[in-house]
């Protein structure tokens, strides 16, 4: 508040990063891509109980070239693997992808040959949203996380940064089989 | 399948032990425990409920047609109030047009599916028809053709039966059982170039083992399991 | 030099002796014969792939289309196909309820159900579920009834373009999935029913609930009604498409609705009862004009019966009290569950139990969880009658205690077979509304 102060009235002070970031997170538009039963929960998540139209998303965007966003919800058969990753490249920057459900996270409590164990070995995760199936409110609360995310996204010079602080991060971090769970 | 006289319970294999776990720890002798897997016997007359009824049908629309009864029908088994048929695979579609067209027997729906029996040699795979009369006040039957593991063929009954056709086509997908006559059979349920034929007892389940915080639990068919 | 100029008033259509009809206004009349001779041979495959708002789930829809209509259609299922029928065979038999729950996601109860009945049909316990618990499973199973129908003709009419169906068919299911939630702790997959009965007593309140909302639901139902059954739009779409008569449904081994829709009034529920549906008073609902309309129509009228039967149901429950699992302790499923700190886990009172006073009832508990029980050797089917037609199981026992195989006949695959006969001869945009009269469920379907 202090060089807005002195200078005439009628200016706003902001960063490019935060004004992006406001606009994507307030038009987030998701692609329509329900496989299984979390895509019943997403499509009650649309409806007027508990309204996903609050945030502008209600509109379902059946094409990719239009969407912002990848809510994977349900298994992912061997099948539909290819169509997933094609759908996902027919998407344009910005985007994102949630992964709704176990199945959808890490091949749910279907650890056979028939599915792929995770969307994240085709497409790169933003939100992972656990739950058979997750209930709406889950739903909006990993968008909600996503949103989050959409605002604190850096540009530019600091994306490149963010992201080599990641990949650094990643490197040095503790391997899941040397952490001290409660199975240990 | 049965012999003269009373006929025996069919031996689908043995199990070993009680416990499931193997090798060694197990000092209580349940572990050399060998019991055999015993599935139901051949059925004599009289079968009970309206089952006579139907296996007289049968008898009576088989006549005139390629073979007789007793030719294509193996067994009749009797078991937890349902009857099972064991036909003959060169004479299926004789019986399935029988039963279809009969007014008497007229089973309208029908539906296959497969089990595979790896340890019953010379019949591993069983082609399983359910059939439905709704004319005749829902009665059931089941159909059992086997057909070995190197010699993959049963006729098609979808000529009888166009409502087969896909569960055919998941038969072949899921066992390897080739329907011959059957109008397109492709994968369709598995991608088209996937190999092998899932359901198998021979095709692994090919899950990943889960890696947790500190420990790693293996996929479901490496876990302990209990016999 | 020729110029092709398409001429976006001319269409064609083939005529008895198949010969092409122009109709045309303005243009030049030799350019307009020349284009579309040459372009009357070209038919265009197209890919109503397995990602599509309208194509109900993943179903890829291979079209060969000439102009508008369809003349060749093709039905590409497998897209969420999941294993659960092998996965089931390394889990033991209740765990498989978890597993088949999952297969027609609308239906879960059913799908129990059936997998429970034709398990209990292997032990030989069929008459020895209690009545409360069979009970339960006709309230729930008609609930669900209701809300499966509800998915149906919401999504169908959000595919056709109605958003408002949508939102009202939802609003209405979600009332009884927050019934559903009371009584079975999950909205969906609940794995509530297990072989031997249900998984535990009705929480107090739940029938009131019940009560409450059925009538919540029957004027929802009501709206709808009034929003879809006399629409001009919905009649002008739905009217004679999708037509497959009696001879039709019968080769192709339809059940359901859409059996019911061609005049024969068949269902398994009357034919075959189960679970004491005898002793209910209910309806079957028949139309006889083959088509999507009727079988909205049917669909329609089978929610107010299932609703008189949830009634029933739901007055029986307070007069039958008991048990809810079977007396044989060597296979009921051991454990009463309640809300503790940490969520859901077993009661305090069971634990105080097995801990403290039975030790017969600790390793009974501990062997049932871990190892299940011990299903005689042979095999069985059983049969309901879901939302989309006969839901069968065959399940196959090597004596251990986990289903040798299970296969599940369901009604989905099964209906989804005649996909090809509705749309052929029709438009494009009759596939949409021809596929949502199916109701296939690709979960279902793939398995």
């Amino acid at each position: 508040m202090g060089i807005e102060e002195k200078v005439p009235a009628g200016f706003l002070l902001t960063t490019v990063e935060y004004v992006a970031g406001y606009a994507r997170m307030h038009s987030v538009w998701p692609a329509t891509f329900g496989l299984a039963c979390c895509a019943i929960e997403m499509m009650a998540v649309g409806t007027p109980d508990y309204d996903l139209s609050r945030f502008g998303m209600e509109r379902f965007s059946a094409t990719p070239r239009q969407a912002d966003l990848m809510v994977v919800a349900g298994r992912v058969s061997q099948k539909m693997a290819p169509v997933l990753r094609q759908v996902y490249d027919q998407m344009p920057e910005p985007k994102w992808v949630i992964s709704m459900g176990v199945c959808a996270s890490s091949g749910g409590m279907f650890n056979n040959y028939a599915i792929v164990q995770g969307v994240d070995h085709i497409v790169p995760v933003d939100v992972y949203l656990p739950g058979c199936p997750p209930r709406p409110e889950m739903l909006l609360n990993a968008i909600i996380t996503l949103h989050e995310q959409i605002q604190n996204t850096p540009l530019g010079v600091n994306r490149v940064a963010a992201a080599h602080a990641a990949e650094a991060a990643a490197l040095a971090a503790t391997p899941t089989h040397e952490m001290k769970g409660l199975l240990a | 399948m049965s012999d003269s006289g009373e006929a025996q319970p069919v031996v689908m294999g043995s199990r070993r032990g009680m416990f499931g776990a193997s090798g060694g720890g197990d000092t209580s002798g349940y572990g050399g425990l060998v019991a055999p897997v015993l599935f139901p016997a051949a059925a004599v007359r009289p079968y009970g409920g309206y089952y006579d009824e139907v296996a007289d049908h049968l008898a009576r629309a088989l006549v005139g047609g390629a073979a007789s009864y007793a030719e294509a029908i193996e067994a009749v088994v009797i078991d937890r109030g349902e009857m099972t048929v064991f036909v003959a695979r060169d004479h299926l579609v004789g019986v399935a047009r029988a039963l279809r067209d009969d007014p008497l027997l007229r089973f309208e729906m029908c539906s296959v599916s497969g089990v595979h029996y790896p340890q019953e040699t010379g019949r591993e795979l069983h082609a399983v028809y359910h059939l439905l009369s709704i004319t005749n006040s829902g009665r059931r039957i089941r159909l059992e053709v086997t057909c070995p593991d190197d010699d993959r063929h049963i006729p098609s009954v979808v000529e009888v039966y166009p409502g087969n056709d896909w569960h055919e086509r998941e038969t072949w997908d899921m066992f390897g059982i080739e329907f011959d006559g059957h109008p397109g059979l492709t994968r369709i349920l598995m991608p088209d170039d996937w190999p092998g034929h899932p359901q198998r007892k021979d095709y692994p389940l090919g899950g990943i083992p889960v890696e947790y915080k500190g420990a790693t639990v293996p996929p479901p068919d490496q876990r302990r399991s209990y016999s | 030099m020729t110029e092709q100029t398409r001429d976006i008033n001319a269409t064609s259509v083939a005529d008895a002796d198949g010969a092409h009809i122009y109709d045309t206004v303005g243009g030049d009349w030799d350019a307009i014969v020349d284009e579309a001779s040459s372009l009357h041979e070209e038919r265009i495959v197209v890919n109503m792939g397995p990602q599509h708002p309208s194509s109900h789930g993943v179903l890829r829809m291979i079209l060969e289309l000439d102009g508008e209509s369809v003349t060749e259609a093709k039905a590409g299922v497998g897209y969420l196909h999941t294993g659960i029928e092998k996965s089931m065979e390394y889990r033991t038999w209740t765990q498989g309820v978890t597993f088949c729950t999952r297969m027609d996601y609308l239906t879960p109860l059913f799908n129990e159900t059936a997998y429970c009945l034709a398990v209990e049909k292997l032990l030989g316990i069929t008459d020895q579920i209690p009545e409360r618990a069979s009970i339960i499973r006709v309230l729930l199973m008609e609930l669900n009834r209701v809300a499966s129908h509800l998915v149906a003709l919401a999504t169908g009419g959000m595919e056709m373009g109605a958003t408002t169906i949508m939102t009202i068919g939802f609003r209405e299911r979600e009332r009884i999935l927050a019934i559903f939630e009371m009584i079975t702790g999950l909205r969906m997959n609940h794995a509530y029913i297990r072989p031997g009965g249900v998984a535990q007593d009705l929480p107090p309140g739940a029938i009131d609930k019940v009560h409450d909302a059925i009538p919540l639901i029957r004027r929802g139902i009501g709206e709808l009604e009034r929003l879809l059954n006399a629409n001009p739009l919905v009649k002008g779409r739905m009217v004679n498409v999708g037509y497959l008569d009696l001879t039709g449904c019968l080769a192709l081994g339809v059940t359901g609705p859409m059996l019911r829709t061609t005049g024969l009034p068949h269902d398994l529920r009357k034919s075959d009862p189960y679970c004491g549906y005898e002793n209910y008073e209910f309806d079957v609902p028949v139309r006889d004009t083959c088509d999507a309309y009727g079988r909205m129509r049917v669909r329609f009228d089978e929610m107010y019966e299932s609703l008189k039967i949830a009634e029933q149901a739901a007055d029986k429950l307070p007069k039958t009290p008991g048990p809810v699992m079977v007396e044989d302790k060597k296979i009921a499923w051991p454990a009463q569950l309640a809300i503790g700190t940490d969520g859901m886990g077993n009661s305090l009172d069971h634990i105080r139990e097995i801990m403290g006073t039975s030790m017969e009832s600790l390793i009974h508990h501990f062997k049932l969880v871990t190892e299940g029980f011990r299903v005689p050797p042979g095999q069985a089917y059983a049969s309901v009658e879901s939302p989309k037609g006969e839901l069968g199981v065959h399940v196959v026992s090597d004596g251990g205690t986990r289903p040798y195989r299970a296969h599940f006949r369901e009604p989905s695959f099964n209906n989804l077979q005649s996909f090809s006969a509705l749309c052929e001869g029709g438009q494009l945009g009759d596939v949409v509304v021809a596929v949502a009269s199916i109701d296939p469920v690709m979960g279902g379907v793939d398995r």
